[in-house]
C-alpha cells in the first residue's frame, strides 16, 4: 500500500507529465485559456488514463512481452511480439476512447456535456500513449501499481493544465512585450512552473 | 496525369517547402509537435537522431495517406491514418535501434510518441487528404525541416550552455573553466526547453509583425 502511495505521489509531482517530459503539450497549449474548460479536459485524461494503462498493462504481460504467452501454450514460450507494442497501444486507447464515451453518454448524459467534445481529442493526446509506453518501460510490478501510475500521471496532466489556465486568465491584463503574446509567453510561464515542480524532486513517502 | 502539368518545382511547390520553416514553422506558428520536441534536446545528436525519424515517418505517411485519400471513407480515416502512421513508426524504431543502439535508449519512449505527435495527423488530415502525392511529398519535407530547424536550434544552445560540448566534442577550452566558467546545469533540466523556445518564438515575432496574436 505505501508503494501505491509512493508511486502515486511521485507521479504526480515528480514525473509530471507535462513539467518532466513534455508529454500532452498540444492540447495543453490549446486548450488552456480558461479554467472551466481546462478543468474539463483535466478530468477527462484523468479518467481515460486511469483506464488504458491498467489495460495495456495486462496486454503487455500476457500478450506481447517475451514469454507472455506461455499461459496458452509452453510452445509459445519464446515468442516476442513487444515490436507490435506501439500499434496496438494506439489501437487499444482509440478503442478506449470511443468505449468510455459511449459509457459516459448512456450513464451520465451531465458528464458526458461537460467532457463531451473533449473525448475524441484524447485518442492523440501525447500523455496517453506516453503513459503506456512509460508504464511498458518502468515494467511495473502489478496492475495495481501500474494503475496507480496511470491515475498519478492524470493527476499530474490535470493539476498543470489548471494552474497554468488560472495563471493565463489573469495574465490577460499585464503588460507584456507584443511579440511574447499568447504562445510566448505560456511557454515561458510553462518553464518557471517547471522550475518550481523542481522542487518536489525527491520525496519520498 | 493531368493535361496541364505542372513543373516538379513550381513556385507554388517551392513554397511548400518554404513556407513551413519559417512564417508558417509547424512549431513556433502552428503550435503542433511541441510534446516531443522539447524532451529530446538535452544533446545535439538525439535531436537530429529525432528529427530525420519525424521527416521519414511523415513524409512516408503524407505520400501513402495521399495515394489512398480517394479511398478512405471519411468515417474512419483517423484509424487508418494512425495505423499507417504506427506501421512506419515500428519501422523507424527498429531501425534505430539496430543501427543506433545508444540514441534509440536515449530517445526512450519518444520516438513511439511520434505516433500522436500532432505535426503527423495535423498534415495528414489538413494536407495530405486532399493533395497528390508529389505535393504532399513536399509539404511533408518542409514541415519536417521546420520542426527539426528548431529542434535543432534549441539542442545546440542547450547542449552548448549546458554540457560546453557540440556534438559530443568539448568546444569550450579548459582555460575558460579555470577563469570560473561554470556549466550552466540548468539548462540540462528540463525547463528550460521551454524557455528557450519561448524566446524563439520571441525573436520570430518581434522580426515578423504579422505573427503576433492579438490577446
Amino acid at each position: 500500500m505505501e508503494n501505491l502511495v509512493n508511486i502515486f505521489v511521485k507521479s504526480v509531482f515528480i514525473d509530471n507529465m507535462i513539467f518532466a517530459y513534455f508529454l500532452g503539450m498540444c492540447s495543453y497549449l490549446a486548450v488552456s485559456k480558461t479554467v472551466k474548460t481546462s478543468a474539463g479536459l483535466g478530468i477527462a485524461v484523468i479518467f481515460v488514463l486511469g483506464i488504458t494503462v491498467p489495460v495495456d498493462y495486462l496486454i503487455e504481460n500476457y500478450l506481447l512481452k517475451e514469454g507472455a504467452l506461455a499461459w496458452l501454450s509452453p510452445r509459445f514460450a519464446d515468442v516476442d511480439l513487444s515490436f507490435l507494442s506501439f500499434i496496438i497501444f494506439i489501437a487499444v486507447i482509440a478503442s478506449m476512447v470511443q468505449l468510455v464515451e459511449m459509457v459516459i453518454e448512456k450513464f451520465s448524459p451531465a458528464l458526458y456535456n461537460s467532457l463531451g467534445i473533449f473525448l475524441p481529442l484524447i485518442a492523440v493526446n501525447c500523455a496517453i500513449l506516453g503513459g503506456s509506453l512509460f508504464m511498458q518501460e518502468r515494467a511495473y510490478n502489478n496492475i495495481a501499481e501500474a494503475t496507480a501510475f496511470g491515475l498519478g500521471s492524470g493527476v499530474g496532466w490535470f493539476l498543470a493544465i489548471v494552474g497554468i489556465a488560472a495563471i493565463r486568465e489573469k495574465i490577460r491584463y499585464s503588460n507584456i512585450p507584443d511579440p511574447l503574446k499568447g504562445l510566448g509567453i505560456t511557454f515561458i510561464i510553462t518553464g518557471l512552473m517547471g522550475i518550481a515542480f523542481m522542487g518536489f524532486m525527491g520525496i519520498k513517502l | 496525369m493531368s493535361a496541364e502539368k505542372e513543373p516538379l518545382f513550381s513556385a507554388k511547390n517551392i513554397k511548400l517547402i518554404t513556407d513551413p520553416i519559417n512564417s508558417n514553422n509547424p512549431i513556433t506558428v502552428q503550435v503542433l509537435g511541441i510534446c516531443s520536441a522539447l524532451a529530446v534536446t538535452v544533446k545535439l545528436k538525439p535531436a537530429v537522431v529525432m528529427a530525420i525519424s519525424v521527416m521519414v515517418v511523415l513524409a512516408v505517411s503524407n505520400i501513402v495517406i495521399s495515394l489512398l485519400r480517394n479511398y478512405i471513407p471519411p468515417r474512419i480515416r483517423i484509424i487508418v491514418q494512425l495505423v499507417v502512421i504506427a506501421s512506419m513508426v515500428i519501422l523507424v524504431d527498429q531501425v534505430l535501434k539496430a543501427f543506433v543502439f545508444d540514441v534509440s535508449k536515449q530517445l526512450s519512449v519518444f520516438v513511439g510518441l511520434i505516433i500522436t505527435n500532432c505535426i503527423i495527423m495535423g498534415r495528414l488530415e489538413a494536407f495530405a487528404m486532399g493533395n497528390k502525392p508529389w505535393p504532399s511529398f513536399l509539404d511533408a519535407l518542409g514541415n519536417a525541416a521546420g520542426y527539426g530547424i528548431i529542434l535543432i536550434i534549441v539542442a545546440f544552445f542547450r547542449e552548448l550552455l549546458g554540457s560546453g560540448t557540440i556534438w559530443g566534442l568539448k568546444v569550450i577550452p579548459e582555460s575558460v573553466y579555470d577563469f570560473g566558467y561554470e556549466n550552466n546545469g540548468l539548462m540540462i533540466l528540463p525547463p528550460m526547453a521551454l524557455i528557450v523556445v519561448g524566446a524563439i518564438i520571441w525573436i520570430q515575432r518581434a522580426r515578423n509583425k504579422k505573427l503576433v496574436e492579438s490577446n
